[in-house]
């Protein structure tokens, strides 16, 4: 628990905190502090709404002032004024059910609950439980959720490399059900993600991700999987969004061995678009891609 | 807007802005325990429970908590004494303002798993931050605790 205070997210986030709300007090205090004891609120709410329907919550949420709540943990970061806070906290989205060929994952179920799921965990090698155990603490865990994590797309994103390695879909409430690699390249609109669709097919999976320190965000992250007869590389925190790589090449064709990862990281290193930020140099992602590519590679051989 | 909470066993009725934090909620309320931190939902200062689960109140709409339970360490006094005592013999208080947060979440901790070992013990509290101690200092004292307990235990079988 020590190596997290050291981390560099944290502090830099912090004095951007920081900075964000001096430069919020200078011009906008009453706006940004409407509390009667003048707390430090970055983004504030005219209204708060609990829909009774998921179309009451679509068309709250046609106004472009209006936000969906979901853990509002990058939420409160914003400084903004809102109209209307929706929450979908009453539309029974709280849950995961499985079923013999799915699960069927809720946008309001926090990320505690799929790292603590026991099908999940049975159905991913723990590759769940492993994607989500870095993320920030219990506490955060028990807060974000899996709509607002996956809504956002954001590269840094483990719960989208993770998923995108699997079957999964994005149910939308006017847009129907997309597959989650095409979600992750469509632009934001207004519509409502409803819940996650992971279909069960017979597979394995894997993930890794290299961090400065343990709780922060990913200098870079990797999900491999086989789903059916269909491996999948998934490299994020490049640090644009995930991006899928499949075995065009036919390299793993004959399973994972040491030789066969070695040449997936290759050609994975000579595809994946990497750039710099502060979690990592482009040169410093280049070096990471073959290594965390093999290694993810090397762990889901171990789980076949 | 009007909301209803249970705020350590007792009911709680207010007129709130819709935007209000429930750390602002449950400070004006009394419970000063729960401390504002570093505004980016990181350090674990502002940890309360929400119908049993640790949340980060900071990041939460007391508006969310509306009919819902919320606990502080004000109502968590007889739980949280059994094992702080331990956890300040280590000198792992020191100045004493993410002790809240601490206790709160080690209260959450042993409630789900009441034995844990001392990966489980750092992975649980990973969110939880401190300036003063270097951690070791708050995993020795639960250590001390359970060491204490479970002898206690196996004194009277």
């Amino acid at each position: 628990m020590g190596a997290s205070f050291a981390n560099s997210m944290v502090e830099r986030a912090f004095f951007a905190g920081v900075r964000r709300l001096a430069s919020v007090r200078q011009y906008n205090w009453t706006v940004c502090n409407p509390s009667k004891n003048g707390a430090r609120t970055i983004i504030t709410f005219q209204k708060y709404v609990r829909p009774r329907s998921l179309e009451e919550a679509w068309e709250l949420n046609q106004k472009k002032r209006n936000r969906i709540v979901g853990g509002m943990l990058w939420l409160k970061m914003c400084t903004r004024a809102c109209g209307t806070a929706i929450d979908l906290c009453d539309l029974g989205l709280g849950e995961i059910e499985e079923t013999e060929n799915e699960f069927r994952i809720g946008a309001m179920v926090s990320l505690r609950q799929l790292e603590t799921h026991a099908g999940l965990a049975a159905y991913s090698n723990g590759a769940v439980a492993e994607a989500l155990k870095d993320i920030v603490g219990v506490q955060f865990r028990n807060g974000a959720t899996v709509g607002g994590s996956l809504w956002r797309r954001m590269g840094f994103s483990d719960v989208l490399t993770l998923f995108m390695a699997m079957d999964s879909y994005i149910e939308l409430h006017r847009g129907g059900i997309v597959a989650l690699e095409e979600f992750a390249a469509m632009p934001y609109d207004s519509d409502i993600l409803v819940r996650l669709i992971v279909k069960k097919r017979p597979g394995a999976f894997a993930y890794g991700a290299v961090r400065k320190q343990s709780t922060d965000l990913p200098s870079l992250n990797c999900a491999a999987s086989k789903c059916g007869d269909e491996y999948r590389v998934v490299v994020g925190s490049r640090p644009a969004r995930a991006v899928v790589l499949r075995d065009e090449q036919g390299l793993l064709a004959a399973g994972v061995t040491e030789q066969s990862a070695a040449a997936f990281a290759d050609y994975a290193a000579q595809r994946i678009a990497v750039s710099g930020n502060m979690w990592g140099s482009a040169q410093y992602r280049r070096a990471l891609v073959p290594v965390l590519v093999r290694r993810t590679l090397a762990a889901l051989g171990e789980a076949l | 807007m009007d909301i209803k909470i249970k705020l350590n066993g007792k009911p709680v009725a207010a007129d709130i802005p819709a935007g209000m934090l429930l750390i602002d909620f449950v400070r004006e309320h009394g419970c000063a325990s729960v401390k504002r931190g570093c505004e980016t939902s990181n350090c674990g200062l502002c940890t309360v429970l929400l119908d049993g689960v640790p949340v980060l109140s900071c990041s939460t709409l007391a508006a969310r908590a509306d009919g819902r339970s919320v606990q502080t360490l004000e109502g968590l006094q007889n739980e949280a004494s059994e094992f702080v005592g331990f956890i300040a013999d280590q000198g792992a208080e020191q100045c004493g303002f993410c002790n809240p947060g601490f206790v709160m979440n080690t209260i959450a901790l042993l409630r789900e798993n009441p034995d844990p070992t001392d990966d489980e013990i750092r992975a649980y509290l990973c969110g939880n931050l401190c300036r003063c101690s270097g951690y070791e200092g708050q995993l020795r004292g639960i250590r001390a605790f359970l060491d204490s307990r479970n002898a206690e235990g196996e004194r009277h079988e």
